[in-house]
């Protein structure tokens, strides 16, 4: 019935993080725990995916979120072969079907894919071959379970009980998957209170109800708040459908240092990268004190450890 | 050609008065008679009708054939064999073939074709404008000349708001009906569910019901003012049937009709990413497929169609996004029709009011009769037998349907229309 677990509950693929129990994800951030002097120390490797093959797939141009997989898994091991589909036979008009089975071929044990369609990672899960697992690194806007679990690991590290924790997710929450999964791992692991701040053409208008507060003012969304998660807002979004200059966004919208003194004293803020400094966070901000952004990076590595040796049942040492 | 006697059927003619038990006698192109003279019926040959309903042949508002232009996913020989054998007699086709029935030629084609495919009968539908776009009125009166019942949009969005006004007067000069799909070309452009709680959680770009409300709104003022005779397709929302009721109040004469699947079907049946629930207009909340319902049960909706839109498999075997929208439709139009008596939606003479006859005098056509030299156009159907929707038991050259699966009644055991004769 669940594509993505298995029937005694871990996971066979990791496409969304809806539907995962409380347990697995606080497993997974454990195991990243266990991980993450490896992941710091680049100069050593753990064996636990020797031999195993996984192949990036990404048919979305990304650098910065392809390079943590690559590292990740070479950490373990693995070998890694890196596939920008967006510059090869998929533009030729070969059908994404073709594409998975030529590389099924090669006998791969698992796809990190980013694809810009909603729902993609699913597809290929649906249609890849029994035994090899898909690890969604970005589809559309629907999922980018890897970037909420590192989040959420994050603010773990900082601030160890959800239930305590008000947390405001700021920006572009419409077109975000980092925001919709953010939203459903920060609910399952008991978050205290969820809020979205944003313009009402940058929210979905069904949001309310998910369980989370909704503020078009982020004075008010802010304030009193432990996490503040500030998204990209994308360049396209920003010449006039959706918003009317960067300028306007950023008085009304951006993270500045004195909005900031209305969160608790010692909130954390976060953003998903890459960032646009001046249009929603401040520089300021991104480079102060409270800012967990670059931690974020490096915690990317080790949650990413953490998901690949699960999926392919390698035993992470505790 | 033969003699076929139907035996002892309990005949379902809601206009000609209650139920009872007929023989019926007819030739491939003429009803010989009710309940013949034993001289009358030497030789022919015997279907038993007992236990089976003698039903008028379905009438389906739209059914895309995919010819000229797609014949990879389907063609008119094929899809009005389907229909036929799903008991539909009549079917309408949508200008939005490619290219669209905004010419004589197309017209021509298509009508020659169905002639060929000896199946359903087709009624094509004409271009509003030229290539159903935003410069020009099309040709109606050739359009009419060549065989088209009536001039729409269908399928696609009407911007200019000053051309529709214009081609609805027209229409009206030439005092031909318009067939009027309601889909602002801008809000919700490009996308792919109903924008609610599914498509939040999804992250699959949305389709607000003002993508249809605001454009049914326009177009019911622009109807009312040119005067022209309008039917309204593929309603989708509670509100839609609010415009509906509030119009006709207004003493405005338009029918309605609704597809299918969004009288089963809500914005959940699309999780998680299920292609073949990919549909326009989308399937939305329970509530607007329950005032979908209650507006079908009151009559403030006249017609229920299939809204048939047969894919070739790789239409559909992309991320959902990229699919291609539209369920095959002509082999499960009986059966869910038969679905909603058995829930209680409908009534027997309600169904066949809603899916044979509103449609025939939406369309123009004669009401069906059984009286010696009338067409044959009827339907021998055994309410009680039971069979699973899935490819093997499709006709249709589709087989994309979000009711695959689906154990459905009612089997089809002898269909005709005119002198096209089908028996199981």
């Amino acid at each position: 019935m669940s594509l993505q677990l298995t029937p005694d509950g871990r996971l066979r693929h990791l496409l969304t993080i809806d539907g995962l129990p409380r347990r697995l994800v606080e497993e997974l951030l454990d195991a990243a725990d266990s991980l993450r002097g490896v992941a710091l120390r680049g100069n050593k490797k753990l064996p636990l995916l020797r031999g195993r093959t996984i192949i990036n797939l990404f048919f979305e141009a990304s650098t910065r979120t392809r390079t943590t997989f690559e590292l990740a898994a070479e950490r373990l091991s693995a070998d890694v072969v890196n596939l920008d589909v967006a510059s090869s036979s998929t533009s030729k008009g070969e059908s994404l079907l073709d594409t998975l089975a030529t590389l099924e071929a090669m006998h791969c044990d698992m796809f990190v894919v980013r694809h810009p369609d909603s729902g993609a990672a699913h597809f290929i899960a649906e249609h890849a071959a029994p035994g090899t697992a898909v690890l969604n690194a970005g589809d559309g806007r629907h999922a980018h379970p890897t970037q909420a679990l590192l989040d959420a690991y994050t603010i773990r590290r900082h601030k160890p009980r959800f239930e305590d924790l008000t947390i405001a997710v700021v920006g572009d929450v419409l077109h975000s998957r980092v925001a919709r999964s953010e939203l459903r791992a920060f609910g399952i692991l008991g978050a205290g209170e969820l809020r979205v701040v944003g313009p009402r053409t940058l929210l979905p208008p069904a949001i309310e109800e998910l369980g989370v507060q909704v503020h078009t003012d982020i004075e008010s969304g802010i304030t009193g708040a432990d996490v503040i998660v500030m998204l990209r807002l994308q360049r396209e979004r920003m010449r006039g459908a959706f918003l009317p200059s960067e300028g306007e966004y950023f008085r009304r919208y951006g993270l500045s240092a004195e909005r900031l003194k209305l969160a608790k004293p010692d909130c954390i803020v976060m953003h998903p990268g890459p960032m646009n400094r001046g249009v929603e966070i401040a520089s300021e901000v991104a480079d102060g004190p409270r800012s967990v952004i670059l931690e974020q990076v490096s915690n990317g590595l080790a949650v990413r450890m953490a998901v690949m040796s699960h999926i392919l049942g390698a035993q992470v040492p505790a | 050609m033969s003699k076929v006697l139907i035996r002892g059927a309990t005949l379902c003619y809601p206009h000609l008065g209650s139920e009872r038990a007929v023989d019926l006698l007819f030739v491939p192109g003429q009803v010989l008679g009710m309940d013949p003279k034993p001289s009358q019926v030497r030789g022919a040959e015997e279907v038993d009708g007992r236990g089976r309903w003698l039903i008028p042949g379905l009438v389906d508002l739209a059914a895309r054939l995919r010819e000229p232009g797609a014949t990879h996913k389907a063609d008119i020989r094929s899809e009005v064999t389907a229909a036929l054998l799903g008991g539909i007699t009549h079917l309408v086709l949508p200008p939005d073939t490619r290219p669209a029935v905004d010419s004589t030629a197309v017209v021509e084609l298509i009508l020659r074709r169905a002639r060929e495919g000896r199946g359903a009968t087709v009624h094509a539908i004409g271009a509003l404008t030229r290539d159903l776009g935003e410069e020009a009125l099309a040709e109606m009166g050739a359009l009419r000349a060549a065989g088209c019942i009536a001039v729409g949009n269908i399928g696609r969005p009407l911007g200019n708001s000053n051309l529709l006004r214009r081609a609805l007067q027209y229409a009206a000069s030439l005092d031909l009906p318009v067939h009027l799909q309601a889909i602002d070309p801008w809000i919700g452009a490009g996308g792919v569910a109903h924008e609610g709680r599914v498509a939040a959680l999804q992250g699959l770009p949305g389709i607000p019901e003002t993508t249809e409300t605001l454009a049914l709104a326009r177009d019911l003022m622009l109807v009312e003012e040119a005067g022209v005779r309008a039917h309204f397709a593929r309603l989708s929302c509670a509100r839609s049937v609010a415009l509906i009721a509030d119009a006709r109040r207004r003493g405005l004469r338009v029918s309605a009709d609704v597809a299918m699947p969004n009288l089963f079907l809500n914005e959940h049946d699309v999780l998680p990413f299920r292609a073949d629930a990919h549909l326009l207009p989308p399937l939305r909340t329970s509530a607007d497929r329950d005032a979908l319902r209650a507006a079908l049960a009151d009559g403030t909706i006249d017609a229920v169609c299939s809204d048939h839109q047969p894919h070739d498999p790789d239409a559909k075997l992309r991320p959902f996004p990229a699919t291609e929208p539209g369920a095959s439709g002509v082999d499960s139009f009986l059966g869910l029709g038969l679905k909603l008596v058995q829930e209680g939606v409908l009534s027997r003479s309600a169904w066949l009011e809603r899916a044979a006859l509103a449609p025939r005098r939406i369309l123009g056509l004669p009401l069906p009769t059984l009286e010696a030299g009338a067409l044959p156009d009827f339907v021998l159907v055994d309410p009680r037998a039971e069979y699973t929707l899935d490819a093997a038991t499709m006709m249709s050259r589709g087989k994309n349907t979000p009711f695959r699966g689906w154990r459905l009644p009612g089997r089809v055991d002898l269909a005709v229309i005119a002198d096209r004769l089908w028996i199981r």
